[in-house]
């Protein structure tokens, strides 16, 4: 695994004593507690849920790269998501993801070396009437025409 | 409180329904996905504080107040569906509905409404065809033809108050159904005639009656909040709307089939389903709808939230068990029932949110009335999500049967900037595209299915003359291919191979021949996978195949893409005749390759086209064309 920054191994341990030891059924929602504190899934918090659920080091592993949701790299500090729903794609996210790549050099799942941002691409988020749509943070950008997106994001909106 | 007996829960309702008919104005804000995103919860604040600022008591909690009062109150809701206008403000009794309101109008609207009953013209939906203002909702096309269910609460009640769904007569049916037998309302849910809204389209009342009748020690019930199709966003908005229904559906369900424990699977990118749900089951805890001895009675049930992780085989029945016992969403075979061993291998009911959100009206109002709705076939109503290239993007609910065309055309208001109609996609990655002549098919489980498509939860994606079915058949297989759980061959493989071939007609790599190869490669898929996302994966092209064989042989023997969408065999032009000059395309290139002066025709350098297809977007004469 790629050196990342230090872990914070506290914040970890404060999410495992919110679920009992040995709740092998508790294993989705404890990973998804780490990453919400850590923002991504260290080896050493792998490691830990596996000890504290007393399961199989190999079953924690194939459930955090079987599941999307989780990223086993350190993420950037906002975490851009392109939909890629069917409307956003006919309407142009296609070219929206583009628009990373040239602009940035980062594809799907990839950070900006500042640490900046990351791009993650979803399927479908519900707001289809602002097609094409981007969730920067918590912040929606609606109908993201070409070539625009870079410019929103840096503005906020 | 905690209700112990029913008539604890009959008089506190009864209670705030008077206070509730007490309202002199009301206003209901829509905190809908789409309205949140432009604003609403700023409009919502904006308001409370106008209305401060006018000395006005503006009330947002359903507060008991003497009789002669007549109390101002404003609340957020569920989504109120005509997401295209957003963010929405609808004031009753006078069913004025405001479009695209900013948190600038919220003093204009205390003042003038609340204060003095006028009507501010220009914040009301303006009918694009005749140009006039409709001030009532009930008057404006897109809510017109619509029957509501499902979404019945969703948008017309506070979305987090267990007080609200109480004043709209909440919980009554659970009430009714406490002095029924399992077995009465199995009857009355398999009379309805309610078949599974997530997709399968299952007979709901046989599925519990299974249930029932296999053997365990233990029963399960689970709502099915994963909905992953994409275009699709009818659960979320129930969720989030009108959580209570749901819950009240899944207790209904538990004491029909004599489970203990329930679970509700929430999609992970749906945190706000997951919020408000959890905020409704705490509620109800307290209020001793959830627990142990539910009102006074025998009934013992309690509701969990499992976070989906972002996987789209976990709405599969069998994986999204797997996934709620901690593993990795993996279905199984289909032989082994989950009626009879589901999760932790005990007998299960899996329904979809909105079949639960359809329970308590059919418990209320009998299985015979939901019956007479919709068709033979397929019973009551159907909530649908109409998106793409449509006027009237939002979340509808019409009855089983009505034409597509009235959906498309009459409530979606036909298609933007009046391109021509091309397909209607259904049925999300499992589902079809159905052409024009599809137009006047009813829409039920059976005539979808007839036609090549299917019903599946609700997705209603439109499709214009600028929308390639090629590609449109490859997103899907890209979606599913990256979905795919990798556990059997036919799906992992097969779906990999169709993506290759359908990526080289896009890329103008067809050879003559492809197509017979690509119609027996889908075929053998169908035939081979082990669930239903690999079995029903091909249905995007043999369904765009049947439909719009021309666009795959212009792919394959031209080397053209008629739509102009896949770039590598599209190029950008501007037709001289259409041209007026006008700069919007040039304005609009990110690339700067578009060049000429106002009112003189423009032209586009091939080596800077991106082809992104910016141009085509703008402009609104029609000029840049795609050979």
């Amino acid at each position: 695994m790629a050196a990342g920054p230090a872990v914070d191994m506290k914040a970890i341990e404060g999410v495992l004593g919110n679920h009992p030891r040995g709740a092998t059924d508790a294993l989705v929602h404890l990973l998804q507690d780490i990453q919400e504190a850590v923002n991504y899934l260290p080896e050493e918090a792998i490691r830990a849920a596996a000890d504290h659920l007393e399961v199989p080091l190999g079953k924690v592993y194939a459930v955090a790269t079987f599941y999307k949701a989780f990223s086993l790299k350190p993420r950037g500090k906002t975490i851009v998501k392109v939909c890629l729903g069917t409307t956003c794609h006919i309407r142009g996210a296609p070219v929206v993801v583009e628009d990373f790549q040239h602009g940035l050099g980062i594809g799907p799942g990839e950070t900006t070396s500042d640490m900046k941002y990351t791009l993650e691409v979803v399927n479908c988020v519900g707001a289809c009437a602002l097609a094409p749509v981007v969730i920067a943070g918590e912040k929606y950008l609606a109908d993201v025409k070409p070539g625009t997106i870079l410019k929103r994001l840096s503005k906020g909106k | 409180m905690r209700f112990t007996t029913p008539t604890e829960l009959a008089d506190k309702s009864a209670t705030l329904a008077s206070t509730d008919r007490k309202i002199k104005k009301r206003v209901l804000v829509c905190s809908g996905t789409g309205c949140a995103a432009l604003g609403a919860f700023e409009v919502f604040d904006a308001l409370v504080e106008a209305a401060d600022g006018a000395k006005l008591d503006l009330q947002i909690e359903l507060a008991p107040c003497a009789d002669h009062a007549e109390p101002l109150y404003a609340t957020k809701t569920g989504c109120q569906g005509f997401c295209q206008v957003g963010p929405l403000v609808h004031i009753q009794p006078d069913d004025i509905l405001y479009t695209k309101v900013t948190p600038k109008k919220a003093r204009e609207i205390v003042e003038q409404t609340l204060q003095q009953g006028k009507v501010i013209d220009k914040l009301l939906y303006k009918n694009p065809e005749t140009g006039e203002r409709i001030a009532e909702r009930s008057k404006i096309p897109f809510y017109q033809n619509q029957t509501t269910i499902a979404l019945e609460g969703c948008g017309r009640v506070a979305a987090e108050s267990l007080d609200a769904y109480l004043a709209a007569g909440g919980f009554a049916p659970l009430a009714k159904a406490l002095t029924l037998t399992p077995e009465a309302i199995i009857g009355e849910v398999v009379e309805s005639g309610l078949r599974g809204r997530g997709g399968g389209g299952f007979a709901t009342g046989r599925k519990w009656r299974s249930c029932v009748a296999a053997e365990g020690d233990e029963r399960f019930v689970i709502c099915n909040g994963d909905e992953g199709d994409p275009g699709a966003f009818m659960d979320c908005c129930i969720m989030e709307g009108d959580p209570y229904r749901v819950l009240e559906g899944m207790i209904i369900c538990a004491l029909a089939v004599g489970a203990k424990r329930g679970f509700i699977y929430v999609r992970n990118e749906y945190p706000r389903a997951v919020s408000r749900l959890q905020a409704a089951i705490d509620a109800c805890r307290a209020a001793g709808l959830l627990g142990d001895n539910i009102l006074g009675s025998d009934l013992d049930f309690d509701i969990r939230i499992s976070r989906g992780g972002g996987a789209f085989v976990c709405g599969e029945s069998s994986a999204l068990m797997r996934s709620i016992e901690g593993n990795v969403g993996e279905p199984r075979a289909k032989y082994v029932r989950s009626v009879a061993k589901g999760l932790y291998d005990k007998p299960t009911v899996l329904n979809n949110v909105e079949t639960f959100a359809c329970v308590p009206a059919i418990i209320r109002e009998r299985g015979k009335w939901f019956r007479q709705l919709g068709t033979e076939g397929s019973a009551g109503t159907k909530a649908f999500c109409l998106v793409g290239k449509v006027v009237n993007t939002g979340l509808i609910e019409v009855p089983m049967g009505t034409p597509l065309r009235d959906v498309v055309f009459g409530v979606g208001g036909g298609i933007i900037n009046d391109r021509p109609f091309k397909a209607v996609q259904t049925g999300g990655p499992s589902g079809g595209c159905l052409s024009e002549e599809h137009l006047d098919l009813p829409v039920d489980f059976d005539a979808l299915t007839a036609a090549g498509s299917m019903m599946g939860s609700g997705g209603m994606i439109v499709m214009d003359d600028h929308t390639c079915m090629v590609d449109v058949a490859r997103y899907f297989l890209k979606f599913l291919l990256e979905e795919s759980c990798g556990k059997c061959v036919p799906c992992r493989e097969g779906i990999f191979q169709l993506h290759a071939m359908l990526d080289a007609f896009a890329k103008g790599e067809g050879k003559t021949g492809d197509l017979a190869k690509l119609e027996r490669l889908a075929e053998d898929v169908q035939v081979g996978a082990l669930c239903g996302l690999g079995k029903s994966a091909p249905n995007p092209v043999l369904s765009t195949l049947r439909n719009f064989r021309d666009e795959y042989e212009a792919h394959i023997e031209r080397k053209k893409c008629p739509a102009g969408v896949c770039q590598a065999i599209t190029t950008f032009l501007i037709d001289a005749e259409k041209c007026t000059g006008c700069m919007l395309c040039i304005k609009a290139c990110p690339t700067e390759a578009i060049t000429g002066q106002k009112k003189k025709l423009h032209a586009i350098n091939q080596e800077l086209c991106t082809k992104c297809g910016a141009c085509r977007l703008v402009c609104k004469d029609d000029a840049v064309v795609t050979t």
